[in-house]
């Protein structure tokens, strides 16, 4: 029996309606989940005290501080950095086989897994350059491993910012490093924010690439070279050493919503430039 | 006046054209590194019996990674199995069947997935995976099983966001002169969509795979890491990265330039995907 195509296009069409809602169904039950099972050991207390007896105790404020640290550091590094690159690429060459060149550069970089960069800011930073498990270690390690988002989303950022302003700017007989520090850059700001705060997501996120540059020392650093824990580094030494469950769910939660906070914001600049322009 | 403004043109230009080697440099490092120490041992043990060696006693001076490079292969190809048909369908819907309003709420959460951090799927994975697959299927449920379903939904973000593109830029034309020869819609995507965004497609699959091999904390947790080639999809397993990650703190001498080793592997296999993945996504934006 033949069946009919208009019976299959509605089976097909209920089956992809099933297919997506299922899919956010994943993220909507990861999320549940975490914030039932770690809300109840939430507190103050939890988020401003540090952690005592490896974890069993206390709270995790030093981990949010190596957080906090190294990820502001790498931002800080890696945003000039990232936002000159795309200047580069977009205002001050045309395509050519150097630009290439780096557009291969950026691209292989991101495709590198975190384990790569850990096992490169170990050998590099840690040993050869004697930075031992620090927080330098870590955030040269991890502003390398940011630097293409920011490059990639950067770049979007800049080529979406309309000729005309550029032409108006350039007939009023400004250079171009005045025609991009003045009207470039600040009509891609929500763009290049995009990308800052996709990258911070990422860091907080990181485990592989931090645990062997960074260390896992729970102390507060005071000084650049100390080791230091990041929240991600202490959930997955909780959870894998089975040292606490509920410290496990805690930590996660605080974790999970800072990124879901932080990525939520990046979407938002997102849609202000795209509706700024489109 | 003039003359100030000429010299910091150039001087920015050269600062500019410095940042952008950067990218390249840093490449060049983490290459030279990661061959630099992962090489000799190579040419010390030989290639053969590291690649296709079976035995790793990295303390007794046997390097084989044969069984990893396989369990690297086998979770790939799990996370791809389970991966690829949910994730393309995603991206089929947000592009052909879900209402603008819809799309707007959607994508953003779908993309939400990919910021989830990989310990956290690791231990959701141990908490409720791993003892799903342990009573409903058998074995110790920290198995290949386990892994590709965990990896299966961490490169999702990769595959939707990717084909999602691929199928968006498919001209409406296409669509149009398919609808006016009488097809459905389902005969139109099938039959004209999808073969005209292949290449994408393939690409959006080939970095998901790229994702999953180079995947590491999240496999650690769940796979079990038995030194040995799974034989049914309820073994343990234990793939490159997690090779790594497992020994890196306290490896010293030939075991740690074994594990550089591993990493040179690696990388070989990444920068092969990537530059498969990139010939793709290009030859699409050619067309």
């Amino acid at each position: 029996m033949r069946i009919k195509p208009r019976l299959v296009d509605k089976i097909v069409r209920l089956f992809f309606n099933f297919q997506a809602f299922f899919t956010v169904g994943i993220l909507v039950v990861i999320v549940a989940v975490i914030f039932f099972k770690g809300a109840p050991h939430i507190s103050l207390g939890f988020i401003f005290s540090s952690p005592e007896d490896m974890g069993r105790h206390g709270g995790i404020f030093s981990t949010i501080i190596g957080t906090v640290l190294l990820v502001l550091l790498s931002i800080f590094l890696a945003t000039p950095l990232g936002v000159g690159t795309a200047i580069f690429l977009t205002e001050y060459t045309k395509e050519s086989i150097f630009t290439k060149f780096i557009r291969f550069g950026v691209e292989s970089l991101a495709g590198i897994p975190s384990i790569l960069y850990g096992l490169f800011g170990f050998i590099f930073f840690v040993i050869k350059l004697k930075m031992g498990w620090s927080v330098l270690s870590g955030m040269l390690t991890i502003t390398i491993m940011i630097l293409p988002t920011i490059i990639r989303t950067s770049e979007e950022a800049i080529k979406a910012v309309p000729r005309n302003l550029r032409i108006v700017s350039y007939s009023l007989s400004a250079t171009r490093w005045e025609t991009v520090k003045k009207v470039v850059i600040p009509s891609a700001v929500p763009g290049i924010l995009t990308g800052i705060m996709l990258s911070v997501g990422r860091a907080v996120g990181e485990t592989a690439a931090v645990i062997f540059t960074m260390g896992s020392s729970l102390r507060l650093p005071t000084s650049l070279m100390d080791s230091s824990r990041t929240m991600a580094v202490h959930f997955y030494i909780l959870a894998r050493e089975g040292i606490s469950m509920e410290k496990a769910y805690a930590t996660a939660l605080v974790l999970v919503m800072s990124i879901l906070i932080i990525n939520i914001i990046a979407y938002y600049l997102m849609n202000k430039m795209i509706s700024k322009y489109s | 006046m003039k003359r100030i403004n000429f010299t910091k043109e150039h001087f920015v230009k050269y600062v500019l054209t410095i940042f952008a080697l950067s990218s390249l440099l840093f490449l060049f490092l983490i290459f030279i590194f990661i061959l630099f120490e992962g090489l000799p041992l190579f040419h010390k043990i030989g290639l053969k019996n590291i690649i296709f060696g079976f035995k790793w006693a990295p303390t007794k001076g046997s390097f084989g990674i044969f069984p990893m490079i396989v369990s690297s292969f086998l979770v790939t190809l799990g996370a791809l199995f389970v991966g690829a048909p949910m994730g393309l369908s995603c991206a089929i819907y947000l592009s052909e069947y879900s209402g603008k309003k819809m799309k707007m709420f959607l994508k953003p959460a779908l993309e939400l997935l990919a910021g989830i951090p990989s310990v956290v799927y690791g231990f959701l994975g141990v908490v409720y995976i791993v003892p799903f697959v342990r009573n409903y299927f058998g074995g110790a449920g920290f198995s290949l099983l386990s892994t590709s379903i965990i990896l299966g939904v961490m490169i999702l973000p990769t595959i939707i966001s990717i084909s999602f593109d691929a199928i968006t830029s498919v001209p409406k034309t296409y669509r149009e002169g398919s609808f006016a020869m009488g097809a459905t819609k389902w005969q139109t995507i099938y039959k004209v969509v999808i073969p005209s965004a292949k290449s994408g497609i393939l690409a959006s699959f080939i970095l998901g795979m790229g994702r999953a091999i180079g995947e590491t904390m999240a496999v650690i947790m769940v796979a079990g890491n038995a030194l040995k080639i799974p034989t049914s999809i309820l073994d343990p397993l234990r793939t490159l990265t997690s090779n790594i990650a497992l020994e890196l703190a306290y490896a010293t001498g030939d075991h740690r330039l074994g594990l550089f080793s591993t990493g040179v592997v690696l990388l070989v296999i990444i920068m092969i995907l990537n530059y498969i993945a990139n010939f793709g996504i290009k030859k699409k934006v050619i067309r």
